[in-house]
């Protein structure tokens, strides 16, 4: 293997001691184990792999065989994207950048002696443990529901059966029927995600079931993008949709998935689909990692470290980190900051500074991109915004159609770069 | 009929602006005069048509690439999109170096550095236009900023391996691949065209709100450092 310009410069920048010793061990190469192979953790298993040209050794544990991603799942409602182009393998980081995927469940972290338990019984033993596991649900959030009723009533907010099912949902209403959303109370994974949602269920229901009707529960006063989805949905979707706030009681509410009703502030309605999404957390291994805080789990914004243990880093939505939103694009972000700090930890490379980035882009209606998006900086108390943009209340049919375009390349390029 | 307004406006339009031009600094028969510089390609005024670059007649009420009948460039398109259009900034901007609003455009003109040529030139342009955008009328106040990329800007050395560090923020959106649908592919650019399309996003030159964010908080060497990566990224070991 040719000496590259990366291990020289790493070679010169360790002797010169700049940096503290690395931790090479004698007897093998260090290792790194990565728990959820989502936006967060694949992209950092992939970056540590790839930058570190083979000097690390990374396993990637995800119980899935295919990742399909929540971003563009709202699109697959709509009916502008196919469930199997949401699809994504390990196949690549596998052959390509040497990782051991694992197909199993983490179940437990032993912080002492440094080792992962999965399910099947094998222990795992890192130097750096990286903790991507994407969100739960709070138990007892919407009174009525647990997860054994998303069957009848689907969150779709974890991509796959749960957003075909919703979509079939939605399919079988009867004529003039009505959808029904509990939304989310904040923090909670995509902020414009509930309400794209609502636009892409009332385009499907415009073609197919005009009459309908969309009823959302919100806890919240206001939400992402709100003046940009108010607009859309005045010219796109008039008197379909109403939206219920915390001011009428949009955050008290009880749903009953027998009797199919939803109970918005005492008012019981008869409704054909219901979907609700309940207010989040950490995934749930973050928890038994004994690395949480209340839902989440903080972190050091320079190198998005656990607050509780120096060897964890967590990603993605299931860290408390600041000001960043929980997205794809911000996991993907923090997972690059994240790789760099974890390979100068182990290999003595260089470590740059932390600096992130998001956009979220939401379709609207039909060529209706709208987007929204800010950089960051690491702060000794948090990730802290630098400076952003969101798109404008009446803009050009054609700059919307552009920002629609973009939106499809930023999918394919992040998916890239998530799963090589 | 087109022609004879279109006569009759520019004659109109010739006796104000040189009213005009030469309060605002820009003197239309001088303008004239360098628009040779142009006429290889372009044609303006009575039956102007479309040659190798689009006819220029009216360029000041439009947005980019709006002409019916040209086809242009991708680049050209996509600045368009995002919501390029000709004003005294931007025209001034592009003319004195095209390739800091559009990098792939097919205009292949070297640039005309001097501001008082700009002036001239675009206060000649204007004469064919009917309601010019944002001409300042009394300079020297209202004179555009200086877009060309300094020289020890571009004479700055990046350094590529924290250019591949900092462009974990690029490919976000942009593939390595040099795919470029949706999002335009920024592989294997020369140097020099990327430190200046990065510079004209920093500076608010370019239109695109996640450009402008992005380049926004770059330093001249992280610009650099990306430059140097981007131009070699497939001879990487
Ligand atoms: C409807 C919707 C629309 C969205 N749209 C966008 C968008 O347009 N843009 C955007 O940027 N973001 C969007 N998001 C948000 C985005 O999907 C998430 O923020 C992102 O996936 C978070 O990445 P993550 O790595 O934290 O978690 P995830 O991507 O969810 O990955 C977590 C992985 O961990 C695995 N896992 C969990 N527990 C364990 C365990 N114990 N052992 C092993 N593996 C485990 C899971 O199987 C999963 O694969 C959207 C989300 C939704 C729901």
């Amino acid at each position: 293997m040719p000496l590259n310009r990366r291990t020289f410069i790493g070679a010169v920048v360790a002797t010169s001691g700049v940096i503290s010793t690395p931790m090479l061990r004698a007897q093998g190469r260090p290792r790194v184990v990565v728990i959820g192979g989502g936006a967060g953790g694949a992209t950092a298993a992939r970056y540590i792999a790839k930058d570190s040209d083979g000097a690390i050794d990374v396993t990637l544990v995800e119980p899935s065989r295919a990742y399909y991603t929540c971003f563009f799942s709202n699109l697959y409602i709509g009916g502008f994207r196919e469930m199997n182009s949401l699809g994504h393998s390990y196949g690549t980081l596998a052959a390509e950048y040497g990782i051991n995927v694992v197909h199993d469940w983490a179940v437990a972290v032993d912080r002492d002696a440094k080792t992962v338990t999965l399910a099947s019984g094998g222990v795992l033993p890192y130097d750096r443990l990286i903790v991507s596991p994407g969100i739960d649900f709070v138990d007892g959030a919407v009174k009525g529901w647990d997860v054994s009723a998303q069957n009848v009533m689907p969150h779709a907010y974890k991509a796959g059966s749960q957003t075909e099912l919703l979509k079939a949902q939605i399919l079988a209403m009867p004529e003039g029927g009505t959808f029904a959303m509990v939304a989310p109370p904040n923090p909670y994974r995509c902020p414009p995600g509930p309400y794209e949602r609502v636009s892409m269920v009332a385009h499907l229901l415009k073609q197919v079931n005009p009459t309908a009707k969309i009823i959302v529960a919100d806890p919240k006063a206001n939400f992402s993008k709100q003046g940009l989805f108010e607009e859309g949905w005045a010219a796109n979707y008039a008197g379909m949709i109403e939206r219920v706030g915390p001011e009428f009681g949009g955050g008290n509410v009880e749903v009953d998935p027998v009797a199919m009703t939803i109970s918005i502030d005492g008012d019981v309605n008869r409704i054909d689909v219901c979907n609700v999404i309940p207010a989040m957390k950490a995934g749930r291994i973050a928890q038994i990692a004994g690395i949480t805080e209340g839902n989440w789990a903080p972190v050091n914004a320079h190198d998005m470290s656990s607050k509780m243990d120096s060897n964890i880093h967590v990603l993605g939505d299931a860290a408390a980190q600041g000001d960043m939103p929980k997205s794809g694009y911000a996991a993907n972000s923090q997972a690059k900051v994240c790789a760099n700090a974890v390979r100068g930890a182990l290999t003595g490379s260089t470590v740059f500074p932390a600096r992130f980035a998001n956009t979220c882009w939401s379709l609207i209606d039909t060529d209706n991109g709208v987007k929204v998006g800010a950089t960051y900086e690491a702060t000794p108390e948090k990730i802290a915004t630098v400076n952003g943009f969101i798109s404008e209340i009446g803009e050009s049919a054609e700059l919307r159609a552009a920002t629609y375009r973009e939106s499809i390349g930023w999918y394919e390029g992040i998916t890239v770069d998530i799963f090589g | 009929m087109v022609f004879q307004r279109l006569t009759a406006f520019a004659l109109i339009g010739l006796t104000t602006a040189t009213q005009v031009g030469a309060e605002a600094g820009g003197d239309p028969t001088r303008g004239e005069a360098l628009f040779r510089q142009c006429s290889g390609c372009h044609q303006i005024g009575e039956g102007a048509e479309n040659r190798i670059g689009p006819q220029l007649n009216h360029i000041f009420d439009r947005a980019a690439g709006a002409v019916e009948g040209f086809r242009y460039s991708n680049g050209l398109s996509r600045a368009a999109a995002v919501g390029l259009a000709w004003n005294y900034d931007t025209l001034d901007a592009f003319i004195e170096n095209p390739r800091t609003l559009v990098s792939n455009t097919r205009m292949s003109f070297r640039g005309m550095p001097d501001q008082q040529d700009r002036d001239d030139l675009v206060a000649y342009l204007r004469v064919f236009s009917d309601s010019p955008m944002n001409i300042p009328e009394a300079a020297p106040t209202a004179r555009a900023v200086d877009h060309a990329v300094a020289p020890e800007v571009l004479a700055v050395v990046g350094d590529p391996a924290y250019g591949e560090y900092l462009s974990g923020e690029c490919t976000s959106c942009h593939q390595k691949s040099g795919a470029s649908d949706g999002i335009p592919s920024i592989t294997n650019w020369r140097a020099e065209d990327f430190v200046i399309a990065m510079h004209a996003y920093k500076d608010g030159v370019r239109a695109h709100p996640v450009m402008q964010m992005m380049a926004g908080r770059l330093s001249t060497e992280e610009i650099a450092a990306l430059a140097a990566y981007f131009e070699r990224i497939d001879q990487k070991v």
